[in-house]
């Protein structure tokens, strides 16, 4: 009995032991890795990608997917960089804008990805396109967009530099930044995210709905589930977080191009699988996508620390998607 | 040849926490078409599918024609003659009927290492085999366009196509109408005479006792014991399966209909093969079974009702007030409750536990006023209401699809009983439920019509119309064609006001 119940701990939290044997393998390998600015770094580099999968997250439980969202980051990261820069910057892409307070360009931006979101939504569910086809079409037509609008006069497709002081700290600043236990921003901003999905997951009618969209279409519409309405509004939301996933991207990094968020949906998508969220739908927690997000960052930083090539890292990160997903399966052919 | 084609002995399975076979002897003579029957969940799933090579058993020995056999895969199973027709049946549906048929032993035709798939003699192959099987079907037609029942009689060809002595049929008539019906028992007659075996699992008694010969009967994993079907009756059927007496099959109502609360006048669909100018009353606390063939168009006439197919003309009313209802969040709100027929695709969410389950359809009356769930609230109301149904489930928190058929039944009935529905709009709601399941479910439909609730309730099973219904109204082919009293209907009359047109 004692192994059965040891053997239905490890199925159910497969993910987090996995994370802690990464970390502590690493750790064993290279005591050094231990330490504040490890811990640090690794939050830092999970916080847009984690904002992203929850973003990916929320169309993978309702049983679509997201192809568009790395490029709708690159999108909203051009949009925000563009109206954020020094006002003595020489190449300034709008060169007559005024000062405006940080809180505008953020807001657009986000804006900006909640409309290509609600765009997918109205796709997915008034035009019947099936998921994975309506953000392979945005996908590729968005990065257009944003290429046209790099390309305007004065910047023709100059990489966006000379961001404001106070956009950069978004991304690079931290609480109590003096001191050892010092808190990026970028984290803080990721962990509000996370605890706000959380909420949207567990505690609402909407987060009900997708789990009951993504389990059973047909059940959900005849329960009286608006399907199309909860889609449409489940899209925007997640385009609103890749759109803050952009701002947040600028801003750690200080600049942009139209290029920004290439492939990040797979990134997301990968976090989210080995994470246990279903591609079927239906299921998948918030805490799981967060394990899944850091798996892969601790797998960056870690073996990089550790001298494994990049190469090398590829194949590992290849195996652990596959392996997770297998695993995953067996868990739930085992309860049949 | 051995006295019996299949004797499975001894058979023992256990799953984690369950004992699902506990001994199991099965002895089914040649020629023979074999009832095995029980409530869901008695196991009988579970002995064929050990039969068939899905599950390996834990201890017991099967012997076809006196040879002992071993069987690891339902490959094996094909090879020894072996067969199983599945009450899902699963075709290939984009393909056409010979290629589904001859389906991984295609005939060939070539030169050396050149192998090309030899169409000629597959469709020949086809045409002999059904017209050995008196099956009328051309090779060539796809699949997907065909009924359930043609679908069937191609597994059915298929399963012979093996050389199968052994045939399984699992619920095969759930979905056929009276003649396709019919039309199988000729079939397996027909296959009876060259000498195959049917093993032959269906909760329908009256089917069991036409055609069986022999009756095996299961309760929780064991076996009660096999009788010649001619000594059997429905009653002592049903006592021996639920291990009780069943002095009745429904429960005694109560209710007293009076006034009118729905009224549909001369209801036409969009659709023009649909149902039309279908005109009814339906009374507060009135049970109004809706009786017909398959294509009758009553699944769609209540479908519309709950807005979720489209009117070309006709009014609804509800208490005297004419209403629109264009998707089911509408008719929520005027009142209506739907239990739809098939339970797996449009009725549970089958990852989600009981009690999201039975939660879903009543989320508006938990909304905080910040936008939050009140998780409390929704988790009791939704646990009482299930355990009022006295629902079988090891926690709420269970998964919904690990409950057999009839607890899934009972959550779903909960999940529309917490919206607190006047109209309930029941469609086959007893279907693929196992007796003693079934009389729970009756219970209940006559506690809330007595509760003064109105019920619609589509059945194919005569029976069941006859003893739940105050009034049994008739359809045919999209047209209603009689309303009965169900005290003084018999079934012939309902049977031809069904075949009317």
């Amino acid at each position: 009995m004692n192994t059965k119940k040891l053997q239905g701990f490890v199925t159910e939290n497969a993910i987090y032991i996995v994370l802690a044997v990464l970390l502590i393998g690493i750790a064993v390998y290279e005591p050094s890795f231990i330490g504040l600015n490890t811990l640090r770094d690794i939050l830092i580099q999970s916080s847009t990608r984690v904002i992203i999968a929850l973003g990916v997250a929320f169309i993978l439980i309702t049983g679509g997917t997201d192809l568009s969202a790395g490029r709708m980051v690159g999108l909203t990261a051009v949009v925000s960089a563009s109206m954020l820069q020094e006002a003595d910057y020489a190449r300034r892409f709008f060169p007559n804008l005024p000062e405006l307070p940080l809180f505008v360009p953020v807001l657009i931006a986000i804006a900006v990805g909640l409309v290509f979101g609600l765009i997918n939504g109205v796709i997915v569910s008034k035009f019947k396109v099936p998921p994975f086809i309506a953000t392979l079409g945005t996908m590729v037509a968005i990065y257009g967009i944003n290429s046209l609008y790099f390309d305007t006069e004065p910047n023709q497709s100059q990489p966006i530099g000379g961001l404001r002081g106070d956009f950069t700290t978004l991304g690079s600043g931290a609480l109590f930044k003096n001191w050892e236990f010092s808190i990026p921003y970028i984290v803080i901003i990721a962990i509000v995210v996370c605890a706000i999905v959380w909420v949207m997951f567990n505690k609402t009618r909407l987060g009900k709905n997708m789990y009951a969209i993504g389990g059973n279409q047909q059940a959900a519409k005849v329960s009286g589930i608006n399907v199309s309405k909860n889609l449409i509004l489940i899209y925007s939301i997640a385009g609103a977080l890749y759109g803050l996933a952009g701002v947040l991207e600028a801003a750690r990094t200080g600049g942009a191009t139209n290029n920004y968020g290439n492939m990040y949906e797979l990134d997301a998508i990968a976090a989210c699988v080995v994470g246990g969220v279903s591609t079927t739908g239906g299921i998948g927690t918030v805490p799981g996508i967060m394990a899944g997000v850091l798996i892969f960052t601790v797998i960056n930083y870690g073996l990089t620390f550790v001298g494994v090539g990049p190469y090398w890292q590829q194949i590992i990160k290849g195996a652990i998607i596959v392996a997770a997903v297998a695993f995953d399966m067996r868990k739930y052919a085992s309860k049949k | 040849m051995s006295e019996f084609m299949l004797e499975m002995k001894g058979i023992t399975k256990e799953f984690p926490g369950v004992k699902a076979l506990d001994g199991v002897t099965l002895q089914v003579r040649p020629g023979t078409v074999h009832a095995l029957m029980g409530e869901n969940g008695a196991g009988k799933s579970t002995l064929m599918k050990c039969l068939f090579g899905i599950y390996k058993p834990d201890g017991g020995e099967i012997y076809l024609n006196g040879q002992k056999a071993e069987i690891n895969n339902s490959s094996d199973a094909l090879k020894l003659g072996v067969s199983m027709i599945h009450q899902e049946l699963h075709p290939v549906p984009f393909r056409n009927v010979m290629e589904n048929i001859w389906l991984g032993r295609f005939p060939m035709k070539g030169w050396g290492p050149l192998q090309f798939v030899d169409h000629k003699k597959m469709h020949k192959d086809t045409e002999e085999l059904f017209k050995e099987l008196d099956i009328d079907l051309d090779p060539d037609t796809i699949v997907g366009k065909l009924s359930v029942s043609k679908i069937q009689s191609i597994e059915i060809a298929k399963a012979v196509s093996f050389n199968s002595q052994i045939i399984v049929m699992d619920e095969p008539t759930s979905s056929l109408t009276s003649v396709e019906v019919e039309h199988l028992f000729r079939i397996i007659n027909d296959l009876k005479k060259r000498g195959v075996s049917i093993i032959y699992i269906s909760h329908k008694m009256e089917e069991i006792l036409r055609i069986s010969d022999d009756v095996t009967i299961m309760r929780d994993g064991k076996k009660i014991g096999t009788w010649p079907a001619a000594e059997m009756t429905t009653d002592l059927i049903i006592s021996k399966m639920v291990g009780r007496d069943l002095t009745q099959r429904f429960p005694e109502r109560h209710n007293v209909p009076n006034g009118v609360i729905l009224k549909v006048d001369k209801l036409t669909s969009i659709n023009p093969n649909s149902f039309k100018e279908v005109s009814f009353e339906l009374r507060k606390g009135e049970i109004l079974g809706v009786g017909g063939l398959v294509g009758a168009q009553r699944t769609e006439l209540i479908e519309a009702l709950f807005g979720l197919r489209e009117i070309q003309s006709g009014t609804i009313s509800i208490n005297g007030k004419e209403v629109k209802i264009r998707s089911a969040g509408e008719a929520k709100k005027h009142g209506l409750a739907l239990l739809t027929e098939e339970r797996r695709t449009t009725g549970i969410f089958p990852v989600l536990s009981v009690h999201e389950n039975a939660a879903i359809a009543n989320l508006d009356r938990y909304v905080t006023p910040y936008g939050l769930l009140n998780d409390r609230k929704k988790k009791a109301e939704a646990n009482q209401m299930v355990e009022k149904l006295r629902t079988k489930t090891p926690s709420p928190k269970t998964l919904i699809m690990n409950l057999s058929g009839g607890n899934q039944q009972k959550v779903l009935l909960a999940r529309w009983l917490l919206t607190e529905p006047e109209i309930l709009l029941l469609d086959e709601p007893t279907r693929g439920i196992d007796v003693g399941a079934k009389y729970e479910i009756y219970s209940i439909i006559a506690d809330l019509a007595q509760q003064g609730k109105s019920i619609i309730m589509i059945s194919s099973e005569m029976p069941e119309l006859l003893g739940m219904s105050d009034r049994v109204m008739v359809m045919s082919e999209g047209r209603l064609t009689g309303i009965v009293d169900g005290d003084k209907a018999t079934e012939e009359e309902i049977m031809r006001l069904a075949a009317q047109h």
